[in-house]
């Protein structure tokens, strides 16, 4: 990316000439296109980073405005860091991304394989069929599983219990009538396991369009090649697909982390706004939003995040120190 | 056995093996369709033919008396007006300020310039949710709480953006057109404007579609930001009627799917290059 920076030609410069109002306003130009975004970032991006480094010895409420602040020195920070429900959250948080980013990837990957045989008019339709949930907002995809969800009335529900009645499939549902209904979105044993599924439909059709673009990459007669060595198609998969679509891979698995780590509407939505299986079903965002605008103590709220910047900047840290160097190509 | 029978053997096979295949693509669209229908066919029920069990996939005939439950229990067209406003007002402001910069990155070269590229990944880099109390702060006293220009202020200068306008400056502005517009007078913002711009056509269609996409779906900033019914976007209206008791949902599904309709319109007529844009950071 930036192999190109240093042969761009230089805005025309006459240093005979002695310095002069246009002059000056050349020099100033690159400045002035750049103006909206040093000025937007530098009042919402530097200004409050450092402004929060300040808000976290202080106890704030913002209703009460901006006098109300009192310095609590690292109250707020052993606060945060001895606070069970804090670390709760970031394992929660973990185990979900977990839970719907493996299979995420591991449904998306054989489905992209499979739709590249395709024809491209059924490509096509089949890629914008798995697409769809992607465009679709969070908040009304999550609104629409909650009803599938609901416990008394839902569709999961109610096919669970077909399935458990119905004589040709309840040697496997059978099993379920004693459980039924289940509490998907109010129990903290399957809150996470709800709150997954629908991450997981929601972006397990990105990935695979990521991973179809990918394979579309690849030479075919590396494929013809293989195939004339006898190799089979499990194997034109695993030696050839797998290794060349590595840097794919390496950026959907990013893009699945850092959307995991700021998982907020889905929980928010499902378990109603922390009512419902709260335990169990609250993200680190959930949490942040709970501290801030719930129980309105800003000062904790800033401590809590620069702890959790600390945490996912150590995971994010991990994860390229394993993955980063293998997964860009250059070992 | 006979070679004709091998072959037919290794046929089925295949075939077998071809159906199967079909078979799991059409069962994962419809996995991945069937919500989306789901939330339409309950749009058409009541909470009385809804709730009464059993599993009934024909459309019901309370459409218009869910409409007008719809309108009672929240400001539906104000809350897609707002999101409307957001999402166009958002996009072509973020269309203007993002080229400006990824022009000015691809052309200029200047003090900072290399610093303001690090500080460009850097906050690529940083998760949104622990910029959400700092931004409430600078929003709450800029004065600026309770209003539009919070929601999309500052999403307008995505470094996404700014970098894919980058990289299409660098592929397709020629630099001998800059030098000879230059040569024949004209000054660095008319260049841009007239010269620049135009060429940039495909790469600020592909941002339009990221940022309109963002902005109309955006939940977590409305949410903080806005709190008065008459500002308050489509998907905060939606989330807060969960709450209330005895919810009408077939009104409540009704407004979902309604809500999702302009940019599923929008997908059904350009799916090819909404899919291309919004995967563009891949692809590339």
């Amino acid at each position: 990316m930036n192999s190109d920076i240093d042969s761009q030609p230089r805005a025309i410069a006459h240093q005979k000439t002695p310095r002069n109002w246009h002059q000056i306003f050349r020099k100033l130009t690159p400045y002035g296109f750049l103006s909206p975004y040093l000025i937007i970032y530098g009042v919402f991006g530097i200004f409050p980073v450092l402004f929060m480094i300040y808000l976290s010895f202080h106890l704030w409420n913002p209703v009460e405005g901006l006098g109300s602040m009192k310095f609590v020195g690292f109250e707020n920070y052993i606060l945060g860091l001895t606070d069970p429900t804090l670390w709760q959250t970031i394992w929660n948080t973990l185990v979900m991304a977990v839970l719907s980013g493996v299979p995420q990837h591991l449904v998306a990957l054989p489905l992209a394989y499979f739709l590249v045989m395709m024809g491209s008019k059924a490509r096509h339709w089949f890629t914008t069929a798995y697409f769809l949930p992607y465009i679709t907002s969070t908040v009304a995809v999550s609104m629409i599983f909650y009803v599938m969800y609901s416990k008394d009335s839902g569709i999961i529900n109610a096919a669970l219990a077909f399935l458990a009645d119905a004589s040709w499939s309840s040697w496997i549902f059978g099993g379920l009538k004693e459980v039924l209904p289940l509490g998907w979105v109010q129990e903290n044993g399957l809150i996470r396991y709800s709150v997954s599924f629908v991450v997981w439909w929601k972006y397990v059709g990105f990935n695979t369009v990521i991973y179809t673009a990918g394979l579309a990459t690849i030479n075919p007669d590396l494929y013809e090649a293989a195939k004339i060595d006898g190799a089979s198609s499990w194997q034109r998969f695993r030696h050839i697909s797998l290794p060349l679509l590595r840097p794919f891979i390496f950026f959907g698995v990013t893009l699945t982390i850092i959307g995991n780590m700021n998982l907020f509407d889905e929980p928010y939505v499902l378990t109603v706004g922390g009512q419902f299986a709260q335990t169990a079903g609250k993200t680190i965002s959930n949490y942040l939003y709970q501290v801030a605008w719930e129980w309105l103590d800003m000062g904790s709220a800033a401590a809590i995040s620069w702890i959790l910047f600390v945490v996912i900047g150590i995971f994010t840290a991990i994860y390229f120190w394993f993955f980063g160097r293998k997964g860009l190509g250059g070992e | 056995m006979t070679y004709a029978q091998a072959t037919f053997i290794v046929n089925l096979y295949r075939k077998i093996g071809k159906s199967i295949r079909n078979l799991l693509l059409i069962l994962f669209g419809f996995i991945m369709i069937f919500p989306f229908l789901w939330s339409a066919i309950l749009a058409t029920h009541d909470r009385t033919t809804m709730f009464s069990g059993g599993i009934d996939f024909s459309f019901g005939n309370n459409l218009i008396q869910n409409y007008g439950n719809l309108l009672e229990i929240m400001d539906f067209w104000t809350g897609m007006l707002n999101s409307f406003s957001i999402a166009a007002i958002g996009t072509a402001v973020s269309l203007l300020f993002c080229s400006m910069a990824g022009y000015a990155l691809a052309t200029f070269r200047f003090k900072g310039r290399n610093a303001i590229f690090g500080i460009m990944v850097a906050s690529m880099m940083i998760p949104p949710v622990l910029t959400l109390i700092p931004y409430y702060m600078v929003i709450s006293t800029l004065g600026l709480a309770n209003t539009h220009l919070a929601v999309w202020l500052p999403f307008t200068i995505n470094p996404f953006g700014i970098f894919l306008i980058r990289q299409y400056v660098v592929a397709s502005v020629p630099k001998d057109l800059l030098e000879s517009s230059k040569l024949d007078g004209a000054n660095e913002l008319r260049t841009y404007w007239s010269i620049v711009l135009p060429l940039l056509r495909p790469g600020l269609a592909t941002l339009a579609i990221v940022q309109f996409v963002f902005l109309w779906n955006n939940f977590l900033q409305p949410l903080v930001v806005l709190n008065s019914p008459e500002k308050m976007v489509i998907t905060q209206m939606l989330r807060g009627v969960q709450g209330v008791p005895n919810t009408p949902w077939g009104a409540v599904m009704l407004g979902t799917t309604i809500s999702i309709l302009p940019l599923i319109a929008l997908y059904m007529a350009a799916s090819k290059q909404m899919i291309a844009g919004l995967t563009s950071g891949a692809i590339k």
